[in-house]
């Protein structure tokens, strides 16, 4: 794809091009820098964009470590995320499978029945009373189960089983395998990067989820991290998460930064997997790994 | 197979048929076994709402329950439509929600465009990774980032301005600022994740249409003017249909968790102030009033939408 460049206005054109893309890449990195750089620096300071690497401190760090109340909150995080995934996971491929049957007698309706809750929606109110009516409110079930299944992974994930070549699946039921073993031992093994993508989103959604926790929890020391880092920056109930200002060694800015970035850290952990995922599905429009 | 082939040309007149339905249901069997989880979540945690959604239509009582409770009829929808909260809800939502639609779109065509066009390759592919990860990050992470840069005594932005000489200005507390902060943090978020669809629309215009235009002498500008821009209309005219059917969706979690009490009356929208009169002041009857309106025009929008998308593209959303 190098196309030479001739005409001066083909130069020009090319430097609009390359300065924009550095605008954009100016204007998504700076902040993030900038946050970074706030939670490592050291009382009294003010911060800069840069600062000298041996001018980091990472007092603020060490302090919301310190706390119990956010080491439990990182943990409750990470079991909701896992065992939500999980969750989501079989739900939605033991959905997607037999729907992507196309000699599956009432798939039509049944699609249909799925299709229309996503095209219509009670609203929140109605979902709340079921969970209420379950005796699921103040129970991680809420979370885990108000949302297990995304009508759109399911399709996506559908659509995914359907393209797998037939002849596999049949080869399979001659030998007498049960549908339990051709999804086991031949479905899933072929899609490997569909089920890698979807629970890399749903992931995503569960440790983003910060809504949901404080529509469904009462009780404090089930929250999760991202409610948890919201009263950090808003200021309420911080005295549970932060020893009190005499004792501090870090600026107050500095620690609520540190507690933005701990809670990214996971995020940019698995974000180069679903990046490289998301694009080599999408983008080269299923190129087979 | 064998039954499909021995069965008559006509099933619906037979009556062997229907033994022939049932025994090709009971092959399958397993996958129904294997539906059957799933299809259960859809009944409890999407059709049972839909049937408590009668609570629109009742005064709820919470010693009745949901279906003990007395029938009103449309009291609470003509008392929400006659309130004053009803052109401001709808005011904010709508302005808040196309502003978005309006705003977020030119950036994020440009994006791929010049992440297409560019011919320093790494540089565009840095960029694009770059772009989509804010789409990763919850909205609690992106006030975070916000604090860091509006903040109005250690945000960057306003050190900026205090170092130009201008008053700080405080951008999540201020009603005529707060609008912007959510319209332009919402593109600085989504961005990088919607040029995607674009970026792909263009990847598939065939590459002769390029080779042709630049034997026939045109600049690059030409060929982003006629073959990229035409190449791109239908994914665009189908994005901008499919955010319509949306356009009373400005947003809840973004909103809940900017927003504050000095800025409600240009921040509340339909779905904040479900969750405030529900939620918090056990309105359920009103809320879920609100919340059914609100449904049924997301409704008749994505159905006009799809329709139009189909007219327009040959395809719809589903």
């Amino acid at each position: 794809m190098t196309r030479r460049l001739r005409t001066p206005d083909d130069r020009r054109f090319d430097l609009l091009v390359n300065i924009f893309l550095l605008t954009v890449l100016a204007v998504t990195l700076i902040p993030l820098l900038y946050v970074v750089t706030v939670s490592v620096t050291p009382l009294g300071r003010s911060a800069s964009l840069l600062l000298p690497a041996w001018d980091w401190s990472f007092n603020a760090y060490a302090e919301l470590l310190k706390q119990p109340a956010i080491l439990r909150a990182g943990l409750n995080s990470v079991l909701i995320t896992v065992s939500g995934v999980l969750i989501s996971m079989i739900l939605t491929v033991c959905t997607a499978y037999p729907l992507s049957r196309p000699d599956l007698p009432g798939r039509k309706f049944l699609t249909g029945v799925i299709l229309f809750t996503f095209l219509f929606n009670a609203g929140l109110i109605p979902l709340y009373l079921v969970v209420r009516d379950l005796h699921l409110l103040n129970t991680y079930w809420a979370l885990l189960l108000h949302g297990a299944v995304s009508v759109y992974n399911l399709f996506v994930m559908k659509n995914f089983f359907q393209n797998l070549p037939d002849s596999l699946e049949e080869a399979a039921k001659i030998d007498g395998a049960s549908e339990l073993q051709v999804l086991w031992h031949i479905v899933l093994p072929l899609s490997r990067p569909i089920l890698l993508t979807i629970g890399l989103f749903y992931a995503v959604t569960q440790w983003n989820s910060f809504f949901e926790p404080i529509l469904f929890l009462s009780n404090r020391d089930m929250m999760p991290l991202p409610v948890v880092l919201r009263d950090i920056l808003t200021g309420l109930n911080s005295a549970d998460y932060v020893e009190s200002a005499a004792t501090t060694t870090a600026p107050p800015e500095g620690l609520k930064m540190a507690a933005v970035v701990l809670t990214t850290i996971p995020m940019l952990l698995i974000y180069p997997w679903i990046q490289r995922y998301f694009t080599s599905g999408t983008l080269s429009g299923g190129v087979k790994e | 197979m064998n039954q499909q082939v021995l069965s008559p040309p006509r099933p619906k007149a037979a009556p062997r048929p229907r033994t022939t339905l049932l025994a090709r249901m009971w092959r399958h069997r397993g996958l129904y076994l294997l539906l059957l989880p799933g299809l259960l979540w859809f009944v409890v945690f999407r059709y049972w709402p839909l049937w408590n959604a009668q609570l629109a239509f009742k005064d709820f009582q919470p010693t009745l329950g949901v279906e003990g409770s007395p029938w009103v009829g449309f009291k609470h929808f003509t008392a929400f439509f006659e309130s004053f909260y009803f052109s401001q809800l709808m005011t904010n939502t709508l302005i808040i929600s196309g502003a978005k639609l309006l705003l977020g779109l030119p950036p994020a065509i440009l994006l791929a465009l010049c992440i297409h066009e560019s011919t320093r390759r790494h540089l565009a592919r840095f960029t694009q990774t770059v772009s989509y990860l804010p789409h990763f990050l919850s909205w609690v992470i992106v006030f975070g980032v916000l604090l860091a840069m509006l903040s109005p005594s250690t945000g960057l932005v306003n050190r900026g301005l205090e170092a130009a000489g201008l008053e700080p200005i405080s951008f999540l507390t201020d009603p005529a600022k707060f609008r912007s902060v959510v319209i332009f943090s919402d593109i600085w978020k989504e961005t990088g994740w919607s040029a995607i669809l674009f970026l792909a629309a263009l990847i598939g215009i065939n590459p002769a249409l390029y080779e042709a235009a630049e034997v026939d002498g045109a600049s690059r500008l030409q060929r982003v003017r006629h073959i990229s821009l035409p190449g791109m209309l239908d994914v665009i005219v189908l994005v901008t249909l499919l955010r319509l059917g949306h356009i009373l969706d400005a947003g809840f979690g973004q909103i809940f968790v900017l927003y504050s009490l000095p800025v409600y009356s240009v921040a509340d929208v339909i779905d904040t102030w479900v969750y405030r009169q529900g939620i918090q002041n056990f309105q359920f009857s009103l809320a879920t009033a609100v919340g059914l309106f609100k449904g049924l025009i997301g409704l008749l929008m994505i159905l006009t939408a799809n329709r139009v998308a189909r007219r327009f593209s040959g395809q719809g959303l589903y």
